[in-house]
C-alpha cells in the first residue's frame, strides 16, 4: 500500500499494520491529494524567470516613488523645504508627513506610526518626505534637493537607559517611562512553589537584534483613478486585508473603494506582516498626480524601516521538586521595542505565553515590558515571542539536568506535556506528538551515546519547542470569522478556490489547492486557486502566526460540503441510488455498496450546472475562543489569550557542532530534527519549511545582528555586511515528520512554518556548551566570544 | 550623452540607447523588459541578478551594461527550449520542491547552469562552493542542492546544450 503511485515517499499507514482497526484517519486510501508530495503550483513560472513580482510591474504613464531619510535617529524636524524639489524637471509631486497624519499600526490600541514623519524622527533612515518622478534617477535627484532642517535630541538605544532617563528625553509623549506597554502575569503561588522547589536556578539571557533576510525587498504600486476614486494596489505584502484597513484610515477612502492585489510575492518572515510607507507613499502620491506610482525600497531601506526580532532581555528562573517535576517559573522580560509600537504588545505577551508550553508548569509569573528606543522598530520576525523565550527556557533546563545529574531528555521527557493538556492560563492543547518528537530526534542522532562523550571541540546539543496554530487571536476588532473561502465548480473553469489568502513563497496556493482537491474528490491540479485578492477572494486574516493551512483548511472543508451535496444528489438520480451512499475521488462518483454504478465527476457537474447554473459553496473558519483566566482561581489576565489557538504544533532539534578553537569559529555539521505537524499536506513543502527555518535562527545564533553606531546610524545596512547563511554554513540536516493527526482539526493538520525555528537557538547554545563547556547567554555567539571565553576558561583552570 | 549599443541577450540582439553608468540589471529589466532577472541587494552580495555572460556567471547589478557589448548575455528567460519545455535544472527545481518564494529562483539556477556546463558532475562540496554566491532565504538550500545534484544525473546521461 505504499503511495508510490501518486509520487510521495510517505506512506501514513506504517508497514505491517493491517488496515483493519487502524482508525480512519490512517486509512491512506482515505487522502489521495492530502499527504502528497506535490511540485508547487507556481513552481514552473518562478524557474521560467515568469512569475510577477510587484517591482516586475510597470502600467502605462507609471512614475516612480522615493523617499528621503533621516540622517538622526532622534530630532525635531524643524523645517522641510520642498520647492528646489518641485521645481526640478520629471518631478511630479512632492510629498511631506502633514499631508497624511493619520496614525497607523497593525494594534489598533497602539497605532502610532505615520507614513512620514510629523513633528519628529525616531530613528535613523525614518522617512521625511517622498518624491515622484518620470523616472528613478530624477526623483533620487529631487531627494537630494529637499532641504530638512532638524534639532538633534539625545539618542536612547537601549531599552534599561531609556526608561532611566525617560524623565529627560521622551521618545513618544504619550509614553511615560518610554515604556510601550507593559503587563504582569500571575498564575497559582510562585513564591510558595519556589520555595517548596528542590532545584532552583535563575539566569539572565539576551538576544540580538536580526532582521527577517527575505531576498525582495518591499515594493508597492499604486494606481490611483480620479474619476471613479478607486485606489488599486498592488503589494509585495503577508496581510492584504490589514494593509487595506490601514490604506483606508491614512487615505481617508472606504475600504470598497480600495483594492489590494497581491503578485508573486518574494518571501516575509514576519517583515511583511504589517503595512509599511512603500505602500502608503505609492498611493498618496498616486492620488496627487492621478497616475500610477511604484515605490521600490532599496536593500538599505528595508534595513531602515525594519520591524526584524525585538531584542529580548530576560531573566529566568525556575524551580523543579527532587523528582525533577518543573513546579514554578519567574519570567521577567524587557523588550526593545524600537522607535514605533507596530505588533509590540502582541509579542510582549506572546513570550508570556511561551512559559506554558510544551511542558506543564503549574506556577508561573510573567512580568514584562517593551521599551521604546530610537532604533529602527521591531517587530513580527519569524517565530514571533518564542523565539527568545524558548531559547532561555531550554537553555535552563539543560542546566537544571546537569544540576540534578540527569539527561536533559529525561528532564523533558518527564515534564512534556500530552494530548489534552490545558495549561494554568487556559491554553489547551487538542493533541500533542511532542514526546514522540523528543524520541525521534534522540533517538535518530545518537544523543544519548554522544553527549558528554565527544573530543573536546565536538558538541551535542538538544532543545525543544511548539508553536501555535491557527491562532485564535485577531487584531481585526471584529469577530467575523478570520478566514472565508468561496468555492466555484462548473463546466467553464472546473474548480475555482478564491480566498485572499497569501502566499509568500511558503506554498498556501498548492496546500490549499490540494484541501480542496481532496474534500471535493478531484485532484489538485483541477483547482484554480484566486488567492491574495481584496476584490476577487473572500476575507483572510494574512499569513502569519501559523494560521493559514489550519484557517483555511477548515473553512474549505465547509465550502464542499454543499457542493458534494448537491452533486450527490443529482448524480443519485442519475444512477438511481441513494446520496448518501455515493463516494466522490478522483473524478469519479460511484457507489460505496455497488462500485459498479458509477459516473464521471464532471457528468454530474455538467447535469446540475446545465439546470442550475454554476454550483457555489461558502466556508469560513472562526477559532474558538477561550478566556485568558488563571485556571486556579479563575480570575482574568491581562493579555492571557495572546497565544491561545486551536491547536500546537511541535518540535524537537539536535544540533552537532564543532569548534574550531583556533579560530573561534563554530561549525554547525548535522541536525536532526523530528516535528508534529499534524497530517503533512505536502510533505516536501513540510521539509523546505523545516529545513529553511533551522538555516535561518542558525543565521540568528551565530551570525545575524543589526548594528548601530552611538548616533543611531545603522552601520550594517546591506548583505555584506549584515551575514547570513550561504550554502557553505548549512549543516547536513535530517528532519523527520512524526506520526501525527490531530482529530479536531481539518485534515488533522497543524502549523509547520514557525515552529521549527523555535527549538535553534538553544539547541546550538547547548551544543556549543557540550564541546567546550562553556554556556552562553548572549546572542549572536561570535568567534570573539568563543575565543574569549575559551581563554577565561584556561585562565580559571590554568 | 546617451549611446546606441547593441545587446545579445538569450540569442537576439537587441538595440538599446544607454548612459554609460546604466548597469547591466537595469538595462535588462527596465530597456528590455526581461524582469526575470531580480534585483534582491543591487550590491552584488546575494546573486539574485545573476547571468551568463559568455557562459559565466557575472552578477548583471553591479556590471555596466556598455561592457557586455559583443558578448553573449544569457538570462533565465533564455533557458526553456524551444517548444517551451523546461530545461532539465528548471524541471529539477520544480520536482524537488527547490523554490519557495522563487525570488533566489532565477539566479540560482544560471549558477547552477554555469557550473553544470563547466563539471557536469560536481560533487556536494563543489556544488556548495559554486553556488555560495547566491543567498536563498526560505528554503535551507538543501533542497537546491539535491535538485543540481538530480539535474547534473540527467546532463550526463542524456546531454544539454
Ligand atoms: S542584486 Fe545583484 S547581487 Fe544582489
Ligand atoms: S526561494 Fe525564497 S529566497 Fe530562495
Amino acid at each position: 500500500m505504499s503511495q508510490k503511485d501518486t509520487g510521495s515517499k510517505w506512506n501514513l499507514t506504517p508497514q505491517g499494520w493491517n488496515l483493519e482497526g487502524v482508525p480512519a484517519y490512517q486509512d491512506q486510501t482515505r487522502y489521495t491529494q492530502v499527504g502528497r508530495s506535490v511540485p508547487r503550483v507556481d513552481a514552473p513560472a518562478k524557474v521560467k524567470g515568469e512569475a510577477v513580482y510587484t517591482g516586475d510591474m510597470t502600467l502605462p504613464g507609471m512614475a516612480y516613488g522615493k523617499i528621503k531619510r533621516s540622517p538622526y535617529a532622534h530630532a525635531i524636524l524643524k523645517k522641510i523645504d520642498i520647492s528646489k524639489a518641485q521645481e526640478l524637471p520629471g518631478v511630479l509631486a512632492v510629498l511631506t508627513g502633514a499631508e497624511a497624519p493619520n496614525r497607523w499600526g497593525i494594534v489598533p490600541q497602539t497605532a502610532n506610526e505615520t507614513v512620514l514623519a510629523l513633528d519628529k524622527v525616531r530613528f535613523y533612515g525614518e522617512g521625511v518626505a517622498a518624491v515622484a518622478a518620470i523616472d528613478e534617477e530624477t526623483a533620487e535627484e529631487a531627494l537630494d534637493l529637499i532641504e530638512v532642517e532638524y534639532e538633534p535630541l539625545p539618542v536612547l538605544l537601549d531599552p534599561f537607559e531609556s526608561m532611566e532617563r525617560a524623565h529627560e528625553v521622551l521618545i513618544h509623549e504619550d509614553s511615560p517611562g518610554n515604556i510601550m506597554h507593559q503587563g504582569e502575569q500571575v498564575y497559582g503561588d510562585v513564591d510558595k512553589a519556589f520555595s517548596e522547589c528542590a532545584y532552583v536556578l535563575e539566569r539572565e539571557f539576551h538576544t540580538n537584534y536580526p532582521q527577517h533576510g527575505f531576498l525582495e525587498p518591499h515594493t508597492a504600486l499604486a494606481s490611483y483613478d480620479p474619476q471613479s476614486g478607486q485606489m488599486h494596489v498592488w503589494s509585495s505584502t503577508q496581510v492584504p486585508h490589514y494593509l487595506h484597513r490601514q490604506l483606508s484610515i491614512v487615505l481617508e477612502i472606504p475600504m470598497n473603494k480600495i483594492r489590494v492585489t497581491l503578485p508573486t510575492i518574494g518571501g516575509g518572515f514576519g517583515g511583511k506582516g504589517e503595512a509599511s510607507s512603500a505602500e502608503f507613499a505609492a498611493c498618496l502620491l498616486s492620488r496627487k498626480i492621478g497616475r500610477p506610482v511604484r515605490v521600490t525600497y532599496e536593500r538599505s531601506e528595508v534595513f531602515y524601516t525594519n520591524k526584524g526580532r525585538h531584542p529580548a532581555h530576560m531573566k529566568l528562573k525556575m524551580g523543579l521538586d527532587q523528582d525533577g517535576y518543573i513546579k514554578a517559573v519567574d519570567f521577567d522580560n524587557t523588550m526593545d521595542k524600537g522607535a514605533y509600537s507596530g505588533w509590540g504588545v502582541v509579542v510582549l505577551f506572546y513570550t508570556a505565553s511561551m512559559m506554558h508550553l510544551p511542558y506543564k508548569v503549574p506556577n508561573v509569573r510573567f512580568r514584562g515590558r517593551s521599551v521604546y528606543t530610537n532604533k529602527p522598530s521591531t517587530g513580527a520576525m519569524r517565530g514571533l515571542g518564542g523565539v527568545q523565550p524558548r531559547f532561555a527556557m531550554e537553555c535552563l533546563l539543560d542546566e537544571l539536568a546537569e544540576m540534578m545529574g540527569v539527561s536533559p531528555y529525561e528532564l523533558k521527557m518527564k515534564n512534556a506535556i500530552e494530548s489534552g493538556h490545558t495549561a494554568v492560563n487556559n491554553m489547551f492543547v487538542p493533541h500533542s506528538e511532542y514526546k514522540k518528537c523528543l524520541q525521534t530526534a534522540v533517538e535518530k542522532s545518537g544523543y544519548l551515546e554522544k553527549r558528554g562523550r565527544l573530543p573536546f571541540g565536538k558538541g551535542i546539543g538538544m532543545a525543544g519547542g511548539y508553536y501555535i496554530s491557527g491562532t485564535a487571536y485577531t487584531l481585526y476588532q471584529n469577530y467575523k470569522p478570520h478566514t472565508s473561502v468561496m468555492i466555484r465548480v462548473d463546466t467553464e473553469a472546473g474548480v475555482t478556490l478564491f480566498c485572499a489568502a497569501a502566499d509568500i513563497g511558503q506554498g498556501s496556493n498548492t496546500v490549499m489547492a490540494q484541501m480542496a482537491a481532496e474534500e471535493l474528490g478531484v485532484f489538485y491540479e483541477d483547482v484554480h486557486v484566486q488567492a491574495g485578492d481584496t476584490e476577487i477572494g473572500a476575507f483572510d486574516l494574512g499569513s502569519f502566526a501559523s494560521r493559514l493551512t489550519y484557517a483555511s483548511g477548515a473553512a474549505i472543508k465547509m465550502a464542499c460540503v454543499e457542493i458534494n451535496q448537491k452533486l450527490k444528489e443529482t448524480a443519485a438520480g442519475m444512477l438511481g441510488v441513494r446520496a448518501d451512499q455515493l463516494v466522490i475521488k478522483k473524478r469519479e462518483i460511484y457507489s460505496m455498496y455497488e462500485t459498479k454504478k458509477r459516473l464521471p465527476w464532471e457528468k454530474a457537474v455538467e447535469a446540475y450546472t446545465s439546470i442550475n447554473g454554476s454550483l457555489v459553496g461558502l466556508g469560513n473558519f472562526s477559532p474558538p475562543r477561550r478566556k485568558g483566566i488563571d485556571m486556579i482561581s479563575g480570575n482574568r489576565v491581562q493579555g492571557a489569550n495572546i497565544g491561545h489557538s486551536p491547536t500546537y504544533g511541535f518540535s524537537c532539534q539536535v544540533h552537532e557542532v564543532e569548534v574550531d578553537v583556533e579560530t573561534g569559529r563554530i561549525y554547525v555539521k548535522k541536525v536532526t530534527e523530528a516535528g508534529d505537524c499534524g497530517t503533512p499536506v505536502n510533505p516536501m513543502s513540510v521539509e523546505g519549511q523545516v529545513e529553511g527555518s533551522i538555516l535561518f535562527n542558525i543565521g540568528g545564533c551565530l551570525y545575524e545582528d543589526q548594528k548601530l553606531d552611538a548616533s543611531g546610524k545603522h552601520l550594517n545596512p546591506n548583505f555584506h555586511d549584515y551575514k547570513m547563511p550561504t550554502m557553505m554554513e548549512m549543516p547536513e540536516m535530517d528532519t523527520n515528520i512524526v506520526e501525527s493527526y490531530d482529530p479536531t482539526a481539518p485534515f488533522g493538520v497543524k502549523e509547520t512554518g514557525e515552529g521549527a525555528v523555535q527549538p535553534t537557538f538553544p539547541a546550538l547554545v547547548n551544543a556549543i556548551y557540550d564541546a567546550i563547556g562553556v554556556r552562553f547567554y548572549s546572542l549572536p555567539i561570535t568567534p570573539e566570544m568563543i575565543l574569549k571565553a575559551l581563554k577565561e576558561k584556561k585562565e580559571k583552570e590554568g | 550623452m546617451k549611446q546606441l549599443i547593441e545587446l545579445n541577450i538569450n540569442g537576439r540582439n537587441y538595440e538599446v540607447a544607454v548612459n554609460p553608468r546604466d548597469l547591466l540589471i537595469d538595462v535588462i529589466r527596465k530597456k528590455i523588459g526581461l524582469t526575470g532577472t531580480k534585483k534582491g541587494c543591487g550590491e552584488g552580495d546575494c546573486g539574485a541578478c545573476t547571468v551568463l555572460i559568455d557562459g559565466k556567471p557575472e552578477l548583471s547589478c553591479i556590471k555596466l551594461a556598455i561592457a557586455c557589448q559583443g558578448q553573449k548575455i544569457t538570462t533565465i528567460e533564455g533557458l526553456a527550449q524551444e517548444d517551451g519545455s523546461l530545461h532539465p535544472l528548471q524541471q529539477s527545481f520544480v520536482d524537488h520542491g527547490a523554490v519557495q518564494c522563487g525570488f533566489c529562483t532565477p539566479g540560482m539556477i544560471m549558477s547552477s547552469k554555469a557550473l553544470l556546463d563547466r563539471n557536469p558532475n560536481p560533487s556536494p562540496q563543489e556544488i556548495k562552493h559554486e553556488l555560495s554566491g547566491n543567498i536563498c532565504r526560505c528554503t535551507g538550500y538543501k533542497k537546491i542542492i539535491e535538485a543540481v545534484e538530480a539535474a547534473a544525473k540527467v546532463w550526463s546521461q542524456e546531454g544539454v546544450k
